[in-house]
């Protein structure tokens, strides 16, 4: 059998001391290579802490998580650091760049931060994604100079800059208007259907969700539903469902 | 450019304000160790300078004579003696070219030369002045108290029969370059002498005393035909007479005092001034240290996320930490240069501003390179100090937690 790009098997996530806050209730999951996922449930129901989990930003209080076959889980911050740097690319809403660098910067960090040096093959590789993401004349520009919009498809270029074959996108179009949030969708459905890359987003917006191959409904820190977006929605009878896609 | 320089020099030129702040703080505090080690090490310099102008490092003598007890105890007898000190008298040190040969040899002694030194007066009609005779051999004694310099009528002449004295003791005479005076020993010599030279080395005692006179005439005076009373030794390092006096007394078996003996007072106020600068010196340090911890440890607080966002997409945190490292070092080393430039210019602005009547400066400043790598070491020794603690705390921020709450 082929190892799933991602694996998360019985992970409990516990807070606190004393009294125990329980955001993740025996999560059991599996993404394939070239999935693109969405992972919804209201607020509060962990789907953050499971994406800071998958994303080892997190360690689980029980269970493991397997990325690209290797446990990740009880590893070392730095073997963990060196997993996620080659596996791993992240979206988050408030796209989360350096507003002291420029788009260019911002996109080669990943690659750079772990190397220490820039090359020349970086650099053009970051160039090469900025205009993949229809940024090619901002290269230059500081974050700050940059719109919403732009920001985030820096953001994803960046996540796309060391060709990691998961993205983890946190509420990625949350922040943007629904021209921008359109085509920062387009964009990573185009990256997921040229390159493969498999990407899990967690959204609020059903809009969203509805258009991922998949969608993973987490409620009470527990997988409610796990199915094509036209079953969960025929589905109907989980509430939180329909809350979720209410919500705002 | 290695990323962690980059990312460095970048949050430091991002921060303008915060890091214009914290380089006047470090300067400033540079500028006053500068300030202050100039100032100190000048005086110190020139108060050597002065003590030493009319006194040599290093004075060997005749050991002293004392007396010889003709009767000894004895195991089982006890004898009642007394023993009187003797009466010191005027003596010529044994042998003593080969001993100042074998002196000069000394690592350190850069000239020595014999004198015949005693007591005097000097007369002239109605006035009678106590003085001390030195009997020099002009060219060694020259190298050892520059005596031309001071001379202020007249020149430093003493072949023959001329003699040079001091400015006062010339006043209280009441005599003037070319004028004869009788110079009389307490050995009952009695010589007529011809002033050719007037000095004022600005040491009443000196100024007041000294008749320098050549060897052989001094000789005569004292009738110490060949002989020499004194060898007096200049060295290379001046802290070091006592140690080389140390050396000379243990070879020699002479009666050898260093100047630093003879002026202890003065090395032990200089010594306290020295306790004291230091003092002042590791305060600012404090400060400065202080100064730039908390403005990175601000910095930290302030990055928290944006340091989350490195570690999240993949940055080693020993990067993270070499990143703060570097600021430290960074904010050190800029702020002891433009510290140094600061301290150099009020230095010298504060020896042009005070002047004495004779046109030199009544503080006078010492800026070795020296003190600039001192000061440049210890400030960017302290920047990378200080940015230990808020290097480790970023590195050891947790990525998700750094995200979620920064």
């Amino acid at each position: 059998m082929v190892e799933p790009l991602l694996r998360v098997d019985g992970v409990v996530k516990e807070y606190g001391r004393g009294v125990l806050t329980r955001a993740l209730d025996d999560v059991n999951l599996t993404l394939a290579g070239g999935e693109f996922a969405a992972l919804i449930g209201p607020s509060g129901s962990g789907k953050s802490t499971l994406l800071n989990v998958i994303g080892l930003l997190d360690s689980p209080t029980r269970g493991r998580v397997l990325v690209g076959g290797t446990v990740a889980t009880g590893q070392s911050e730095r073997s963990l650091t060196a997993l996620r740097a080659r596996t791993l690319g992240f979206v988050f809403q408030f796209h989360h760049l350096l507003p002291a660098f420029t788009a260019l910067e911002n996109v080669m960090l990943p690659a750079w931060g772990d190397a220490g040096f820039a090359s020349a093959e970086m650099m053009a590789r970051a160039r090469e994604l900025l205009v993949d993401v229809g940024l090619g004349d901002c290269a230059g520009r500081r974050i700050t100079q940059l719109s919403g919009g732009q920001q985030q498809r820096v953001a994803i270029a960046r996540a796309l800059s060391r060709r990691p074959p998961l993205i983890l996108a946190d509420e990625p179009t949350g922040n943007l208007d629904t021209a921008s949030a359109e085509a920062v969708l387009l964009l990573m459905r185009r990256f997921n259907r040229e390159l493969g890359t498999t990407f899990l987003i967690v959204t609020h917006d059903p809009r969203i969700a509805d258009r991922c191959d998949r969608v993973i409904e987490i409620v009470d820190g527990r997988i409610r539903s796990d199915g094509p977006p036209g079953l969960a929605s025929a589905g109907g009878s989980a509430a939180p469902v329909s809350v979720a896609r209410t919500a705002p | 450019m290695p990323f962690e320089w980059f990312v460095a020099l970048r949050y430091l030129r991002d921060g303008k304000a915060q890091t214009a702040l914290i380089l006047a703080a470090v300067s400033v505090g540079v500028a006053v160790i500068v300030f202050l080690s100039a100032l100190i090490n000048g005086l110190q310099v020139s108060l050597i300078d002065k003590t030493l102008g009319a006194q040599a490092h290093v004075t060997l003598r005749a050991p002293r004579e004392s007396p010889t007890a003709l009767a000894f105890d004895a195991p089982g007898r006890a004898i009642s003696r007394s023993v009187q000190p003797a009466s010191q008298r005027l003596r010529s040190i044994d042998q003593w070219p080969a001993i100042m040969a074998g002196v000069e040899r000394e690592p350190g002694v850069v000239a020595a030369s014999p004198m015949v030194v005693g007591a005097g007066f000097a007369v002239r009609s109605d006035a009678t002045c106590p003085v001390v005779v030195r009997g020099v051999d002009p060219e060694r004694f020259l190298s050892i108290v520059d005596l031309r310099k001071k001379v202020v009528a007249g020149r430093f002449d003493v072949s023959g029969d001329n003699i040079v004295i001091g400015a006062a003791l010339a006043s209280d005479l009441g005599v003037f370059v070319g004028d004869k005076i009788h110079v009389t020993t307490t050995e009952g010599g009695d010589e007529v002498a011809t002033i050719s030279g007037v000095f004022a080395l600005g040491n009443e005692p000196v100024d007041k005393a000294w008749v320098v006179t050549s060897l052989k005439q001094a000789q005569a005076l004292y009738a110490l035909p060949g002989g020499a009373t004194t060898i007096e030794l200049k060295v290379r390092e001046v802290f070091e007479a006592e140690s080389i006096a140390q050396s000379v007394r243990d070879r020699t078996g002479l009666d050898v005092v260093s100047w630093m003996k003879q002026n202890a007072e003065l090395l032990a106020g200089l010594s306290a001034q020295s306790r004291s600068k230091n003092l002042i010196e590791f305060f600012v340090v404090v400060a400065v240290a202080l100064g730039i911890a908390s403005v990175l440890i601000v910095s930290v607080v302030q990055k928290s996320r944006e340091i989350g966002i490195l570690r999240a997409v993949g940055t080693p945190s020993r990067r993270v930490l070499l990143v703060f490292l570097i600021e430290g070092g960074v904010l050190g080393l800029c702020g002891s240069v433009v510290g140094s430039l600061l301290g150099s210019l009020l230095s010298k602005l504060f020896e042009s501003l005070a002047r004495g009547d004779d046109g030199a400066p009544k503080f006078p400043v010492q800026l070795d390179l020296e003190l600039f790598v001192f000061a440049t070491a210890v400030a960017t020794g302290v920047g990378l100090l200080s940015a230990v603690i808020p290097a480790r705390r970023a590195s050891r921020l947790d990525p998700a937690t750094a995200i979620r709450n920064g």
